[in-house]
């Protein structure tokens, strides 16, 4: 099938195995949530689908394989991601990020010289993620909120097809949860969203689907109706606090 | 038009200072010095790429400094035997019938020229393919240049026959057919240094505000984190590494005629400490405080040490941990704060080093 396909994934650390044996398929154009309670694998999942963390199973992107492959071939297959904690280039300006981004596919010409004009996809990404107005400020002077989009810009930019977001709204104000929410409604038009997320609002609102995970497996899989209406999902939530961020 | 004024100015400061208020208020002796020290200031601009903006602590250059040095003095030894001559010392040690086969190419002067700053650029690239795709950095990497120049350095001093061993090649009397003893043709080879420093830091200028320098800044604050956008920064690390090895070539095969002499005491592992110290002093992230800084250095070196010898050592080890300590970003720094109190809506031009990390 095209899309994300994940099968009988595991990940084992020193013998602690952090994803335990995962079947997971997220169609093209699903917006497709992740929960479960701190420690699931959810992070984990992700960084075995990015080939940061080695694993065994089978995940195909459309026609390729991803395991086993290299973390900068993969991303070049169109499979971007974010990181739990904003990770952007701090002493780059908003621009320079959002160009870098953009540019794994230049020439070396191209590289060799200076940027003339900001290039018309890093222009539209800026406006989308609302950065036009700060594109000269360095990265690291951002608003922890800002620098979620800016990371987001650059997975916009690099064109990617399927966006992994590792809790994108963790730690934002109520205003920029709705502004992001509104941004991954936007981004799911044509690309296939991902999100591990921890806030059941947020979950509830802006979710077409969602997986349940819980010590490395899988333990639900549905609508958000479905699954909250699920006894094993509210067995695990029952010790655990939902609201978390 | 203004952005390209303002670097175009400081060019012709440069030129001014470099070609015309050095010849006039130096004397010879001074001249000669400073063209020695301009030399180091072509490799400490190499180094402030590698390391301020690659974030590659080069603790070798002196290697490829030596080979750069040695190609230049192996051609300048025959040349001053002439042709189908062997060089003075071959026939001193007398244990060799005829040249080795390895010094034979250099009696070519496109060569041997080309040599200089290509064998080091080649070296770089082999040696840079295997550490970078093995993800080696930070100290390793640092530990792993040095053990390098010292190698290099070892070997030269073993091969006594055909390297001249701890003397080095000394006594080098011309330089392409003109008689380094002639204060003229020494003033000449001054020309020649400074302007392939200019030529270096033009390069150099143009690497950094290129895209290919804001991504070299981004692999140095985040390796891992580059990798998700697609790039395999062991590419953009090669670059810069080998960029800045041909820089030290060029500077070593200057370093020949603006001395007289190349040896392994000049291209080890304490020469490759005092590189990079010139670099820390002058600030590693910016074009012109590692040349600078590397002048600095090397004038207040040979100040010291003309007056109380034994106190250079400590002022170096000195030198070498108070910009690390108290200005990371080296005099250059200074300079930066200052120009910016003075208008507040300046960019950052020189980004200095912060880490990325990649943590889930
Ligand atoms: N590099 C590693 N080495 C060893 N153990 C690890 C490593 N990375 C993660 N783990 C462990 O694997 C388990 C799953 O971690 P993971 O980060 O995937 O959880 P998560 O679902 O993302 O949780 P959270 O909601 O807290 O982000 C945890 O118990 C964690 O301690
Ligand atoms: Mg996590």
């Amino acid at each position: 099938m095209s899309g994300l396909s994940v099968r009988d994934l595991r990940v084992v650390f020193d013998g602690f195995v952090a994803v335990d044996g995962v079947d997971l398929d997220v169609p093209r154009g699903d917006v497709r949530f992740i929960i479960g309670p701190n420690g699931a694998g959810k992070t984990t999942m992700v960084d075995a689908i990015t080939g940061l963390a080695r694993a065994t199973g089978r995940v195909t992107w459309g026609d390729h394989d991803l395991l086993g492959r290299k973390v900068h071939r993969i991303a070049r297959l169109g499979v971007g991601r974010t990181f739990q904690t904003a990770t952007v280039f701090e002493e780059l300006t908003v621009l320079q990020n959002l160009d870098i981004a953009a540019g794994w596919s230049r020439g070396p010409l191209t590289l060799l010289r200076k940027r003339k004009a900001v290039p018309a996809e890093v222009e539209n990404a800026m406006e989308t993620v609302r950065l036009s107005a700060v594109r000269d400020r360095l990265a690291g002077t951002l608003a922890h909120g800002q620098k979620q989009w800016l990371e987001i810009g650059m997975l916009l930019v690099q064109n990617a097809e399927l966006f992994l977001l590792d809790e994108p709204v963790a730690g934002m104000s109520h205003d920029e949860r709705d502004a992001t929410g509104e941004l991954l409604g936007r981004l799911s038009e044509n690309h296939t969203v991902v999100v591990i997320e921890h806030d059941m609002d947020f979950l509830r609102r802006f979710a077409r689907t969602v997986t349940v995970m819980h010590a490395g497996r899988k333990l639900a899989e549905g609508s958000v109706a479905e699954v909250q209406a699920n006894p094993k999902v509210q067995e695990v939530y029952l010790g655990h606090a939902v609201q978390e961020a | 038009m203004r952005l390209l004024r303002k670097p175009v100015t400081g060019f012709a400061i440069g030129a001014v200072l470099l070609f015309g208020v050095a010849p006039l208020a130096l004397g010879d002796f001074r001249l000669d010095l400073l063209a020695k020290y301009l030399c180091f200031a072509i490799v400490a601009v190499g180094i402030g790429l590698a390391w301020g903006r690659g974030g590659m602590l080069t603790l070798g250059q002196g290697f490829f400094f030596g080979l750069g040095g040695y190609a230049m003095a192996m051609h300048l030894k025959l040349a001053d035997a002439g042709p189908g001559q062997m060089p003075d010392f071959m026939l001193l040690y007398g244990q060799l019938d005829e040249l080795p086969w390895w010094w034979r190419p250099f009696a070519n002067p496109l060569f041997a020229l080309s040599a200089t700053v290509l064998l080091p650029m080649f070296t770089a690239l082999l040696l840079g393919l295997l550490i970078f795709r093995r993800k080696v950095r930070g100290a390793y990497f640092a530990i792993l240049s040095q053990a390098l120049c010292a190698a290099f350095a070892i070997l030269l001093i073993g091969q006594q026959g055909t390297t001249g061993g701890t003397n080095g090649l000394t006594n080098i009397q011309g330089f392409f057919g003109y008689d380094l003893n002639d204060p003229v043709n020494r003033r000449t080879v001054y020309f020649i240094v400074a302007a392939a420093l200019l030529a270096v830091l033009a390069l150099t200028w143009q690497l950094m505000r290129s895209r290919y320098g804001e991504l070299l800044v981004a692999v140095r604050d985040g390796e891992e984190r580059v990798r998700f956008l697609g790039y395999d920064p062991a590419n953009v690390k090669l670059v810069a590494y080998v960029a800045a090895a041909g820089m030290a070539g060029l500077a070593g095969a200057l370093f020949v005629p603006a001395v007289g002499i190349v040896s392994p005491a000049m291209i080890g592992v304490v020469p490759s400490i005092e590189f990079v110290i010139g670099v820390a002093v002058g600030g590693r992230a910016s074009l012109l405080g590692p040349a600078l800084g590397a002048i600095a250095v090397a004038w207040a070196k040979t100040a010291l040490s003309e007056r109380v010898p034994s106190a250079w050592t400590y002022f170096e080890g000195l030198l070498f941990i108070l910009p690390i300590v108290f200005l990371p970003g080296g005099l250059a720094s200074l300079a930066g704060t200052i120009r910016r109190r003075s208008r507040p809506s300046a960019v950052v031009e020189t980004p200095a080093p912060a880490k990325v990390e990649v943590t889930t």
